[in-house]
């Protein structure tokens, strides 16, 4: 019996040592591919391309294991970033990615429980305990984070609204069959 | 060193059937709608507020920032309200307008004015224009007097007064040529002053044979002021092509004219000047072509600005509902979704089409004949660039230079196939905005998780030390309790 457990506990040792000294000496850096994708994305950690963050996302795009039109808050830009960084050519024509969306209080539901700012990465609701609070615009990248804590689901998702400001031209419709066979 | 002729273009149909007719003038309607953003800059600001009485050429809109235009009332009355207006764009969405109700009295107030004004120093010059409105009235209405400030500040040795109005249909500059020639001339001859009296060349197309003549004959008395006809050719009259004829010189990729000594100023704008620094009046009305095959009564009228683009028509009378209403030239101009916009500083046209006049040709794959290459004058290849934009591929497009691309249309004009090239530049001008505003908003939002992270790990740290400060407190009060208590109970023993 002392020398199974002799046998044994000086395998257990041995392979020990062997893993510590290998997780030492062989130790595999960072991919420095995940780490720029990580400085590309939002960085809100809103967890709406299905992984429990940025950094997990970004793994995921670097293997190649997700698309890169998984981010909603990045945008179209962010996929043009991304291609470009890969060296990927993206077709846009498959894009899921939807138009931009912002949050929005809807004034007349608002309790003033401060939860929503207290969710916002980007400092992009203001407000006080009781008051109603309000979206600033130009700050919120729609992570949607703050639409899951709101009580009254007085929050919600709104198209950014085409201005003047913002409007561009439409993209030229394609040639369609029926005109080809004409 | 004038060259032969532009380098490509398009010479359409000139269709100039008004040149002949004189300039009308438009009564003021009821109703006037000002919007507060007529030029490239920032909006002007409400100078009045609602209710207020105004008078004729009164300050009712300042201007704000560096870049930005005063805008003044073409009538007299009050302000009825300021609201959200369909604006002159091909989207009609709105922008803010200020409603002023006319009361026809024409009360106006009191101007002084210099006897001379050539002997005004240049920088007043400048600010009298400033202060009257004026933006660049060719269609850029880029501010005058900030482009004027600019000219000051750097050696402009050579003005260059654009007559060309290479754009098919529209006279307007053409008539104000001919018919008030001695005021043009005389704001040809401010602008130069106010210059430091450069060499000044008025350009003027061939087509335009009457108005050489006058001007010719204005012109006599004044050594340093020529003018030079240009041959008739779209877009003889773009800024890059009008200086590159006239002076031999290019302007250089993302460089203004002003960076090689040139300055360019539309005759609309010159008489405006004259109207502005001569008279001391404000830039409340504009000369417009209306024309197209169902207007009744097509000409050039003297148009307050304010007014609906509907009433202009409707009192030069419609035979049928127009297939298109388009504010500007048929090349460049811009399809308007309805006729209730007012006309703004920049609009020299308004072209009510029929049916027969839009061409609406379906579109044909491209057979690569490079007749867009040879109709672009920017040199650039307009077939390249719509596959590529088609492919979203912007990077690529910008590479081959769709930020040179002036978006004159003469590619669409030539092209056999009908494919709408330079809509596709349109959209991918749109997309590089796009992009940098998005790029703007991500780094912003970036900064703001960044400064949010470093505000909560500072809190934590603090409520953790202010913790650890309360613990130690309590800690230190329990132990001097505690060496109370014994102190008691040893004296107790005691």
């Amino acid at each position: 019996m002392i020398e199974g457990i002799a046998t044994l506990t000086l395998l257990g040792l041995t392979l020990g040592l062997f893993l510590a000294l290998a997780a030492h000496y062989l130790r595999v850096e960072a991919d420095p591919i995940v780490e720029d994708i990580t400085a590309m994305l939002p960085g809100s950690n809103c967890g709406q391309c299905g992984f429990a963050g940025c950094g997990q996302a970004a793994e995921a795009m670097a293997t190649g294991d997700a698309g890169l039109d998984i981010c909603p808050p990045g945008g179209k830009s962010l996929i043009e970033n991304l291609s470009e960084r890969l060296g990927v050519d993206w077709d846009f024509a498959n894009t899921t990615t939807t138009a931009p969306m912002i949050a929005y209080v809807q004034e007349a539901t608002c309790i003033g429980c401060t939860r929503c700012f207290k969710a916002c990465p980007t400092d992009a609701i203001v407000g006080a305990p009781k008051q109603m609070h309000s979206v600033i615009n130009s700050a919120c990248n729609g992570c949607r984070l703050c639409i899951e804590v709101c009580p009254t689901e007085c929050l919600q998702m709104v198209d950014v609204k085409t201005t003047l400001e913002n409007w561009r031209w439409y993209k030229p419709q394609p040639i369609s069959q029926q005109a080809l066979a004409a | 060193m004038a060259r032969l002729r532009i380098r490509g273009g398009v010479h359409p149909d000139e269709r100039k059937l008004t040149s002949d007719i004189t300039i009308t003038r438009v009564p003021s309607p009821k109703r006037l709608y000002l919007p507060l953003k007529q030029h490239i800059g920032a909006p002007s600001v409400p100078d009045k507020v609602i209710g207020e009485i105004i008078h004729k050429g009164q300050v009712i809109a300042r201007s704000q920032g560096n870049v930005s235009a005063h805008i003044h009332a073409p009538c007299s009355g009050y302000v009825e309200d300021i609201i959200d207006w369909a604006a002159a764009h091909p989207s009609g969405l709105p922008t803010r307008t200020m409603v002023l109700v006319n009361d026809g009295k024409e009360l106006r107030d009191d101007v002084s004015v210099p006897v001379n004004p050539l002997f005004l120093r240049p920088e007043i010059i400048a600010e009298r224009v400033g202060q009257a409105g004026i933006v660049g009235l060719g269609g850029a209405t880029f501010p005058a007097a900030v482009k004027l400030t600019l000219g000051q500040s750097r050696n402009t040795p050579i003005l260059i007064i654009n007559g060309c109005e290479c754009e098919p249909y529209l006279t307007c500059d053409d008539r104000l040529m001919q018919e008030r020639t001695e005021d043009v001339v005389d704001g040809v001859r401010l602008l130069a002053q106010a210059l430091y009296g450069p060499e000044t060349i008025i350009a003027i197309e061939k087509n335009k044979p009457e108005a050489i003549r006058r001007m010719e004959e204005a012109c006599k008395g004044f050594g340093n002021i020529r003018i030079m006809p240009v041959p008739t050719r779209y877009p003889m009259g773009s800024e890059k092509q009008l200086i590159e004829y006239v002076t031999g010189r290019q302007v250089p990729a993302g460089k203004l004219s002003a960076d090689i000594g040139i300055m360019l100023h539309n005759v609309a704008t010159a008489y405006a000047v004259n109207r502005a620094v001569r008279h001391g009046k404000p830039l409340t009305t504009r000369i417009v072509t209306v024309a197209g095959k169902v207007v009744k009564r097509p000409g050039n009228y003297e148009v307050p600005i304010g007014m609906l683009i509907s009433e202009l028509l409707d009192y030069c009378g419609l035979e049928e509902k127009p297939e298109r209403i388009l504010m500007g030239g048929p090349m460049m101009g811009q399809a308007l979704p309805h006729a209730d916009i007012p006309v703004t500083k920049g609009c020299n046209g308004i072209l009510a089409l029929s049916a027969d006049e839009v061409k609406n040709s379906t579109e044909h794959p491209c057979i690569r004949c490079a007749s867009c290459v040879d109709a672009c004058p920017m040199g650039l290849s307009p077939l390249t660039m719509s596959s590529l934009l088609k492919k979203d591929k912007l990077d690529q497009a910008v590479a081959i230079g769709l930020k040179d691309c002036i978006l004159c249309g003469s590619c669409s004009f030539a092209c056999p196939s009908a494919i709408p090239l330079v809509h596709y530049f349109n959209y991918g001008k749109g997309e590089i905005l796009n992009r940098a505003q998005q790029q703007q908003k991500d780094d912003e939002i970036k900064r703001l998780i960044l400064d949010r992270q470093k505000r909560m790990a500072r809190l934590e740290k603090e409520k953790e030390e202010m913790m650890a400060k309360r613990m130690e407190a309590i800690a230190k009060r329990k132990a001097a309790e505690k060496a109370a208590a014994e102190e008691n109970k040893e004296k107790e023993v005691a």
